[in-house]
């Protein structure tokens, strides 16, 4: 099965870019799983159900999505082998920028915007520079000049990765992503793997559901501003 | 010269020989010193605390400066000429065989005319991913008669194809000039300065309405901004090929804006149902249900009514300014 984590800043592009690659890929009759890992709430599932792909949702609550997801993605790798899709999908949302769900020697894909501002792919941490493949959408709606100009930053931080312009609505750049997608990481099992990143860590009494403000109400791994 | 070469290198002269190092150690959070330091030393002592709060291993910090590096010395060298660019037709969306061979040169403009929906687009992304028969029309592309290098699908520094869409829209908090002067340091052009000072005044010459240099692009008109986007393409894209997605008529010189263009000796495809725009290429693709349908030369006739055309268009050009200007439009 091939496997591969997709993440991005919310609101990025990240479902319909998924769903442009699905819809390549169930042309040439390849079963698709999806796991969709948000917070809150996600109504992204029944897009998915829609187009006839099996999904799986997991919302993290009151926990933190990152560590929520690497804890849940061995099972659901299980879940995909056991129901025989070709491809399984993961997507993520990168929510403090620091964290990333990108696994050592799983393809990696980041979807970042071109409306996020130019300073915005410098301050996203591994979940970008990181990742294998870069898209970068919502190119219709700036000139050439700017999504060159914003590519290019993608680039100073992330020299290495193949960055491509996808259109999430029309669907451009949907087939050309198709065949890196084709190409991705075949695996049966997570077992024994690492992500490529250590996740942000506090362990903290705000970690257990202290609200209350000032250092005494502050114990376990804290760390303060330099003054 | 080789990465390991390079890092045996004092800082100091690394930063002379490559100034935008520094930008690159900036965009991870680091801070690259002059010195006689060589960058080994400085790769070797930095603080791996530090670089786990900046989101990064040493590793793959040592990585991105390698693949980094690699591109940024590949801008500075020459790009393969391209002579010609060959379409070697596929199917069309009933599976009827396209049966052309149609061969492009640098100097030509081509016109692409169909409705919405027909194919356009799939033909410029053809042309764009140098489709060698892997795509849904089942094209084949080829660059000086041969099967290009695979490079060309993915490279940010070589691309084959500069797109201009109709989109001229920017979000960018910048002035013209700032934005230019980005755009040509992401460029590695020579002499950047000149090139921005170059393009801010063809742009001026291309647009209806003058702008300056410190003009916000977010205030930019769109004759404004397609001007200035033209003007930017013909002097710093390196890019061989030219798509463009139709060239609204308001507010800029399009006949000039084309002309510049042709002058660069690059292959220009054009998607427009503009009569003037569409005369002035040497040929136009008729698509019809994803498939070019015929091929039509610009005749003599042709050419002889587009001296009227200009005319007409000329002559609502001066009534739009009388309009711009407060006149009435009881007499013209």
């Amino acid at each position: 099965m091939h496997f591969l984590t997709v993440s991005g800043p919310p609101s990025s592009g990240k479902t319909s870019v998924i769903l442009r690659v699905i819809e390549a890929l169930q042309a040439k009759q390849k079963k698709i799983g999806v796991v969709k890992y948000d917070c809150l709430m996600t109504e992204d599932d029944l897009r998915y159900a829609k187009k006839g792909v099996l999904v799986k949702k997991g919302l993290s609550g009151s926990q933190c999505p990152d560590h929520y997801f690497v804890s849940n993605i061995e099972a659901c790798v299980k879940w995909g082998v056991e129901n025989d899709c070709d491809f399984l999908i993961s997507e993520s949302a990168g929510l403090c920028n620091r964290c990333s769900p990108h696994i050592k020697d799983i393809t990696a894909v980041c979807v970042i915007d071109n409306l996020s501002g130019i300073n915005t792919p410098r301050k996203i941490g591994p979940m970008l520079k990181s990742a294998d493949i870069v898209v970068i959408t919502k190119g219709d709606i700036v000139s050439q000049a700017e999504r060159e100009v914003f590519a290019s930053r993608v680039k100073q931080v992330n020299p290495g990765a193949v960055i491509m312009n996808i259109n999430g609505i029309t669907g451009q750049g949907a087939f050309e992503l198709t065949t890196l997608f084709e190409e991705a990481s075949d695996i049966e099992t997570l077992k024994g793997m690492r992500l490529r990143f250590s996740m942000p860590s506090a362990l903290c009494s705000y970690c257990l559901g202290e609200t209350r403000i000032g250092d005494e109400y502050q114990t376990g791994n804290v760390r303060k501003m330099e003054s | 010269m080789h990465y390991n070469e390079l890092l045996i290198q004092p800082i100091k002269q690394l930063l002379a020989d490559y100034p935008w190092l520094e930008d690159f150690f900036s965009s991870f959070g680091l801070q690259l010193q002059a010195g006689d330091q060589t960058l080994q030393r400085y790769l070797d002592g930095l603080d791996p605390d530090e670089l786990l709060d900046l989101g990064i291993s040493r590793e793959q910090l040592g990585q991105s400066l390698h693949d980094f590096m690699a591109g940024m010395l590949s801008l500075e060298e020459e790009a393969e000429k391209v002579e010609s660019l060959t379409i070697i037709g596929g199917f069309d969306k009933t599976g009827k065989a396209e049966e052309l061979e149609l061969t492009l040169r640098p100097g030509e403009v081509i016109c692409i005319v169909g409705p919405t929906g027909s194919g356009k687009s799939r033909l410029l992304a053809d042309i764009e991913w140098v489709a060698q028969g892997d795509t849904p029309t089942g094209r084949k592309v080829l660059i000086n008669n041969k099967v290009p290098d695979n490079k060309w699908r993915f490279s940010t520094e070589h691309k084959l194809v500069a797109q201009l869409s109709q989109n001229m829209n920017f979000v960018m908090d910048l002035t013209a000039e700032e934005f230019v002067r980005m755009h040509a340091e992401s460029r590695l052009v020579p002499d950047p300065e000149e090139k921005v000072a170059r393009i801010l005044e063809q742009a001026n010459q291309l647009a209806g309405e003058q702008f300056k240099p410190d003009t916000p692009v977010t205030a930019l008109s769109g004759g404004q901004s397609r001007a200035l986007m033209i003007a930017d393409m013909a002097i710093l894209s390196k890019s061989p090929i030219v798509l463009i997605d139709e060239i609204e008529n308001a507010g800029i010189d399009r006949k000039r804006a084309l002309e510049l263009l042709v002058k660069q000796e690059k292959i220009i495809l054009m998607a427009t149902h503009d009569p003037i725009l569409a005369l002035m290429g040497d040929r136009r693709l008729v698509i019809r249900n994803g498939g070019i349908a015929r091929i039509i030369e610009s005749s003599a006739a042709e050419r002889k009514n587009l001296a009227r055309l200009e005319e007409l268009d000329n002559t609502l050009l001066a009534l739009r300014n009388r309009i711009r200007f407060g006149e009435t439009l009881e007499e013209i």
